[in-house]
C-alpha cells in the first residue's frame, strides 16, 4: 500500500512494538540507527550509479541524506501562506485524485493540460514514486513525498523530457531549490552518462539556465499546484520566476 | 534521532527468551514471525511472500551477507555426510539447489574413483570384456545416485531448476513442490534427509523432524545445516552488530528489501539453540544425535541416525 500521509489528531500514525520499543511514526516508515543510515546512504549512492534503473535506491540516498534540508524546506513552507496550507492540507498527486479528463479536456498551454501531455508523451505516471520510509518525521516525510511529486510538475514547468539529459537539467534546477543532496549528487554524476555533444549543451545551455532559474525563483513546494491546473504554464512560470527554457 | 537509538539499543540487546512453548510449537493461535507476534496461518504466508519475494536474488544476497562463506559451510555439510554412489538424497526446503548440485558432485567424484580402481583390478581381462565394462559405467556414472530436492515455495524450485539447467545438472535430479511438515513421501525411503537453512523457516519443527523420521529408511540419516547460537560474548557481539546493523541494509541496497531480511536476522535470533534442537531431534525418535559448531555457533550442523 501506499503510504497517505493525512494529518490525524494529534501527530500522525503511532504503533508501538511492546518487545522493542521502536516507533512506527507513519504507515511504511522503517525506523534506522544513525549507522544503518551512513551505510543506506553509502550503499544506495553506489547502487545508483552502478544501476541507474535503481530509482528506489535514489529515493533511499535523498531520504537519508536530507536530514538538514528537509527541516529548511518545511521551515519555507511553514513561513508562506500557500506552502502553509499545503502542509495541513496535505494534497497527494495521484492517479487517484486526479481528474485525467478534465486536465486533458482544459486549453493548450493550461498547467493541466501541458500535464497530462507531458505524462503521456513519457509515458510516466504519478502514481509510480516511492513513498518515503527512512525519514524519522511523519511531517519530513511528507514534505519529502510532495517533492517527489512536484517532481514531474517541475519537468512540466521546465519543459524537459524524462530522459538522462533532462533529467539532469531538473536535478541542477532541483539543486539549487531544495538544497537535498540526493540533488546535488544527481546533478553532478549524472552526466557521466552522456555523450559529449550532449555535454556541450548542458554545460554552455541548460545548466546556467537552471541555476539562474533555481536562483531566481521562490520555492516550487509552495505552490499549491492543484488549485491552479487552469493557469497557463507561462504564466506560473513568470510567477515563480522560472526562466523560458532555451 | 532519540527513537532511532532507543530501538538500536533494544535491537543489540538478546530478545526476551521466548517460552519454550512457542519456540516451535503451536501452543494455541500465537506464533513468533522474527519480533512479531502472529497466528500459524499469518506465520505461513508470511514466510511464503518472503521467500517469493528473495528467490531471484537469494543466491548474490547469500554471497554478499556470508562473504562467500556459506559455500564453506555448504561444503562441510556434503563432506560430513560423505555420500557414496547409489545413496538416495532428500534435502528438503532445498530451494535453489545448492545442496542436491554438491551432493552430485560429490557421489561422481566417488564414482570416478570407484571406476578407476576396478579397472586397476581388471588388469588381465580381453579387450572385448574391457569395452563391455566401460559401455554399463558410462550409463551410471553417478552410480545410481539420486538427489529430490523438495521445497514449499514455487519461487524458488524455479530458481533452482533453472540453475540446474544453466549449469550442466541433468541426471540423477528431482525436484518436489511439498511441504516439509507433510512430507509427499512413502515411509522408509531415502538414505539420507537435509535441511540446510530451511527448518528455521518451518512453522511446526517438530512436525517436520517427524516427517524426516518417517521418509527415511531405517540406518539413515538426518542433517541440519542451521544458523544457532553464539556463546562467545565478543563474537557474539560483533555478529549481533553485523546481523542487526548491516544486513538489512544489504537485502535493501542489493535486492530492494529491507524487510525480508530484518526478518531472516529475527527469525535466527528466534531459534532453538543446539542443545535444545538437539532434544527435538531425539524426540523425534533420531539416535546418536550429536552437533557441530561452525565459526563459533554462528551456524549448527546437528545429525541423528534412524536405526
Amino acid at each position: 500500500g501506499r503510504a497517505r500521509l493525512s494529518r490525524q489528531d494529534g501527530r500522525g500514525v503511532e504503533e508501538e512494538e511492546e518487545e522493542e520499543g521502536w516507533q512506527q511514526l507513519y504507515p511504511g516508515h522503517i525506523p534506522t540507527s544513525p549507522l544503518q543510515k551512513a551505510l543506506l546512504a553509502a550503499g544506495s549512492a553506489v547502487m545508483a550509479l552502478y544501476d541507474p534503473y535503481r530509482h528506489d535506491m535514489v529515493a533511499v540516498l535523498g531520504e537519508t541524506t536530507g536530514c538538514l534540508a528537509l527541516p529548511n524546506l518545511r521551515d519555507k513552507m511553514k513561513h508562506h501562506p500557500e506552502g502553509y496550507r499545503i502542509l495541513q492540507e496535505r494534497p497527494c498527486i495521484r492517479l487517484s485524485t486526479l481528474d485525467m479528463a478534465r486536465l486533458r479536456g482544459l486549453p493548450d498551454g493550461s498547467l493541466g493540460r501541458e500535464y497530462v501531455r507531458f505524462l503521456e508523451d513519457n509515458k510516466v505516471s504519478p502514481d509510480t514514486r516511492m513513498p518515503p520510509r527512512f525519514v524519522d518525521d511523519e511531517e519530513l516525510a511528507y514534505v519529502i513525498q510532495r517533492y517527489r511529486e512536484v517532481h514531474d510538475l517541475m519537468h512540466t514547468l521546465l519543459g524537459m523530457p524524462t530522459n538522462m539529459l533532462g533529467e539532469v537539467v531538473v536535478k541542477w534546477f532541483e539543486a539549487v531549490q531544495t538544497g537535498l543532496p540526493m540533488c546535488v549528487l544527481g546533478a553532478a554524476f549524472g552526466p557521466v552518462r552522456l555523450s559529449t555533444r550532449k555535454l556541450q549543451v548542458l554545460a554552455t545551455e541548460l545548466v546556467p539556465w537552471a541555476i539562474r532559474s533555481g536562483r531566481n525563483a521562490s520555492c516550487i513546494l509552495n505552490v499549491y499546484y492543484e488549485q491552479r491546473w487552469e493557469q497557463p504554464v507561462e504564466s506560473l512560470r513568470e510567477e515563480i520566476g522560472i526562466f523560458p527554457p532555451p | 534521532l532519540c527513537r532511532c537509538r532507543c530501538r538500536c539499543r533494544a535491537l543489540l540487546s538478546r530478545p526476551p527468551g521466548a517460552p519454550r512453548a512457542l519456540r516451535g510449537f503451536a501452543a494455541g493461535p500465537e506464533m513468533h514471525f522474527g519480533f512479531q507476534t502472529v497466528t500459524e496461518a499469518e506465520r505461513r504466508e508470511k514466510i511464503y511472500q518472503v521467500f517469493e519475494n528473495v528467490a531471484k536474488k537469494y543466491d548474490v544476497m547469500n554471497d554478499s551477507m556470508t562473504l562467500g562463506v556459506h559455500r564453506l559451510w555448504k561444503d562441510i555439510l556434503v563432506h560430513k555426510m560423505n555420500p557414496t554412489p547409489g545413496t538416495l538424497l532428500l534435502d528438503v526446503a532445498g530451494g535453489t539447489g545448492d545442496i542436491a548440485f554438491r551432493f552430485i558432485n560429490y557421489v561422481r567424484a566417488a564414482r570416478e574413483q570407484q571406476l578407476q580402481r576396478k579397472l586397476k583390478h581388471h588388469q588381465d581381462l580381453s579387450w572385448q570384456e574391457i569395452f563391455d565394462s566401460y559401455q554399463e559405467d558410462k550409463f551410471h556414472s553417478l552410480g545410481d545416485s539420486q538427489a529430490v530436492v523438495c521445497d514449499i515455495n514455487r519461487e524458488m524450485l524455479k530458481v533452482g531448476k533453472q540453475k540446474a539447467q544453466h549449469l550442466g545438472y541433468s541426471e540423477g535430479l528431482s525436484w518436489v513442490l511439498g511441504n516439509a511438515e507433510e512430507l509427499p513421501f512413502d515411509d522408509d525411503k531415502f538414505d539420507v534427509y537435509t535441511i540446510a537453512f530451511g527448518i528455521r523457516n518451518v512453522t511446526r519443527i517438530d512436525l517436520a523432524l517427524q516427517e524426516a523420521y518417517r521418509v527415511l529408511k531405517p540406518g539413515g540419516r538426518f542433517l541440519c545445516l542451521e544458523f544457532s547460537h553464539v556463546t562467545n560474548p565478543l563474537v557474539s557481539r560483533l555478529y549481533d552488530l553485523y546481523s542487526f546493523q548491516v544486513i538489512p541494509v544489504l537485502g535493501e541496497v542489493i535486492a530492494g528489501d529491507w524487510n525480508s531480511y530484518q526478518y531472516l536476522v529475527e527469525s535466527i535470533r528466534r531459534f532453538p539453540p543446539q542443545e535444545e534442537l538437539k532434544e527435538m531431534i531425539e524426540d523425534a525418535g533420531f539416535f546418536k544425535v550429536d552437533y557441530e559448531n561452525l565459526n563459533f555457533g554462528i551456524v549448527a550442523i546437528h545429525s541423528g541416525f534412524k536405526l
